[in-house]
């Protein structure tokens, strides 16, 4: 019986195994931001073990609240900075370098194949796109990983999701994603790693693989995974071309990492996309999705375009083709967040960021900022926000305020007319 | 050091109750546990509750339906029931990053089959529930009026172990 990828990378890294079915795994990538990290750090002085594990492992951003708006979210920035500071960790981006963390963290280079990754956070999942198991978890984990280098798992059972068809123009990852997750529910992968597989991932850029792994955790996964091809080896090139003498040696090592062809599933679930039409979420949680024709025509008040899910370089070029020229409607306000310092640059290289500032967008320092209602345009109550975010909770983006989830190309079409707008009628 | 388990229960009917309801993110500031206190299932969209009621001030067993605790990786969901003195829930199912927590925390997350949940709900007419945890029998004992009522429950021995332990950190310092 063969082994699924996330099978292989337990073996690889079991370090004990306490009793039957609990599984501590050896840690590739502790990563850290302001939110859930600085309690750990807490814990840790106050038990007396202020240490980590391996300075090199650990990468740390400031990146919820960032510049920080407050003397709290100061404070919580000042812990992490003096802490990563006194411990010599050499990859901490602070003000002025710092990213959304799953954004960040892919661009430089630091998940791979194989690897085990942990965040208290739970939309680390995203790194699975790179081929590696990345979950996130809560900080008294987070805080053991920081000291010992361990996690605690029960392995999980994986589920395959085999992408068929040919994506329709118009139609995004973003559109499969919450398609996948309306028909998983939002508990349906609880336990399970999801495995993104066919021709429509393969033909996918990274960006496009992070925005479907990103959101594996809205249906309860523990981690998403895509398999590593020539399309990971190109985007992580410049990174790896030391270690090895060409792309396709590199592509050779990590086949490694792939599932078995007879490997063994929980599920096995196959989506032909052909007929997708873009897809938006109604009510207040991520398994409520619809296509956007259904729901076109509603109000929204705000339009926020960014976040892990949705805030790298290929979600601003396609919403900028939609908004190029145009301007947004009087009755809203537009947001958008370059997710990483260098998605902006690329983004105002690439006359983008003109785009958006001549249809009337802010545009803002890259920041989770207005995804979970803490800074940089929290909603009123009673308001509505077409988001590109990937979380629809009842007040998530501000107390009392509501979040259509929906793709870069459609929030921009909606940012156009101030209503829910399919782009291809634009 | 093993927490205490059991007591007086609220009911909290609905599945997918999520993390920002439980502690929504603008308290996310805080940088101690107790800090969380005041704001405990704030934003709960649950019709009937009251986040400040005597209930819920009253209660240190939580019972609830499917997938609790969803979304957030924030600890300072468990924290914010820690600090609380809820350190027992009861439900159908919950949350993975969320279930963890709370083991890691050296509290009890326990599972009960949809039939035995209903059975506790149901409970409620007879009056207010109390609820008593034997941990090594695997047992909870429900009672309102004069009747009572017992589940059997599973808990995989390292959960166990980690509440025994008085939570992970323990656990991992003394044996890594
Ligand atoms: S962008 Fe939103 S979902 Fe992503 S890490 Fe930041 S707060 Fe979380």
């Amino acid at each position: 019986m063969g082994k699924t990828l996330a099978e292989k990378i337990f073996d690889a890294h079991l370090k004990d195994e306490p009793f039957a079915g609990t599984k501590v795994l050896s840690l590739d990538r502790v990563l850290c931001h302001e939110i859930t990290t600085p309690i750990a750090i807490a814990d840790l002085e106050w038990r007396g073990k202020d240490r980590v594990f391996d300075k090199d492992k650990i990468k740390v951003v400031i990146d919820h609240v960032t510049p920080s708006k407050d003397s709290k979210t100061a404070t919580q920035a000042k812990i992490l900075r003096d802490w990563a500071r006194r411990h010599d960790i050499p990859d901490f981006f602070d003000v002025g370098r710092n990213g959304v963390c799953h954004a960040i963290f892919p661009e430089k280079g630091y998940i791979r194949p194989g690897f085990t990754v942990i965040m208290g956070d739970s939309h680390t999942c995203t790194h699975g796109a790179f081929g590696a198991f990345a979950a996130g978890v809560g900080t008294t984990d987070l805080e053991v990983g920081i000291l010992k280098g361990v996690c605690s798992f029960r392995e999980p059972a994986t589920i395959r999701v085999n992408l068929n068809g040919s994506l329709p123009q118009g139609v995004f990852a973003k559109d499969v994603i919450l398609h996948v997750i309306g028909q998983l529910g939002v508990n349906g992968a609880t336990d399970r790693v999801i495995e993104f597989r066919g021709p429509i991932v393969d033909q996918m850029s990274m960006e496009a693989r992070m925005t479907l792994c990103n959101m594996a955790i809205e249906a309860g996964g523990t981690s998403g995974v895509c398999m590593p091809d020539m399309t990971t080896v190109d985007y992580l090139w410049p990174f790896i071309q030391d270690e090895f003498a060409s792309k396709e040696a590199a592509l050779a090592a990590y086949s490694t990492w792939v599932s078995d062809e007879d490997a063994a599933y929980d599920k096995v679930v196959d989506i032909d996309v052909s007929a997708l039409t873009p897809q938006v979420t109604y009510d207040y949680k991520p398994d409520c999705v619809k296509p956007v024709s259904e729901l076109a025509g509603s109000k929204v008040d705000q339009i926020y375009i960014g976040s892990c899910t949705n805030g790298r370089i290929e979600d601003l070029r396609q919403a900028a083709e939609v908004l190029k020229g145009k301007t947004i409607a009087d009755s809203v306000r537009g947001i958008v967040s370059p997710a990483t310092p260098q998605i902006f640059q690329e983004a105002l290289a690439e006359g983008i960021i003109q785009i958006f500032m001549d249809a009337g967008f802010c545009v803002t320092n890259p920041t989770c900022g207005a995804c979970l209602g803490m800074s940089n345009g929290v909603l009123a109550e009673g308001e509505v926000c077409a988001s590109t975010t990937n979380r629809n909770f009842s007040g998530r983006m501000g107390k009392g305020g509501m979040v259509h989830l929906m793709s870069p190309a459609t929030a921009a079409a909606t940012a156009i007319t101030g209503v829910i707008t399919d782009a291809r009628t634009i | 050091m093993q927490k205490k388990f059991g007591g007086s229960a609220i009911f909290l009917d609905r599945s997918d109750i999520n993390t920002d309801e439980i502690i929504p993110a603008k308290y996310l500031t805080e940088v101690t546990k107790e800090a969380l206190t005041p704001y405990i299932l704030e934003d709960l969209m649950l019709d009937g509750f009251d986040p400040k009621g005597e209930k819920l001030k009253n209660a240190t067993v939580v019972v609830s339906r499917e997938n609790f605790g969803c979304g957030s990786s924030r600890e300072h969901a468990p924290w914010v029931f820690e600090v609380n003195d809820v350190h027992t829930i009861i439900a159908e199912s919950y949350a993975r990053i969320f279930r963890q927590n709370m083991f890691n925390c050296g509290m009890l997350a326990i599972e009960l089959p949809k039939a035995d949940i209903d059975q506790l709900i149901a409970l409620q007419q007879q009056g207010a529930v109390s609820v008593s945890v034997d941990l090594d029998g695997q047992t909870v004992t429900a009672k309102a009026g004069s009747e009572e009522k017992r589940f059997s429950f599973d808990i995989s021995q390292f959960d166990k172990a980690l509440v025994e332990a008085g939570g992970w950190v323990e656990f991992a310092d003394a044996r890594y």
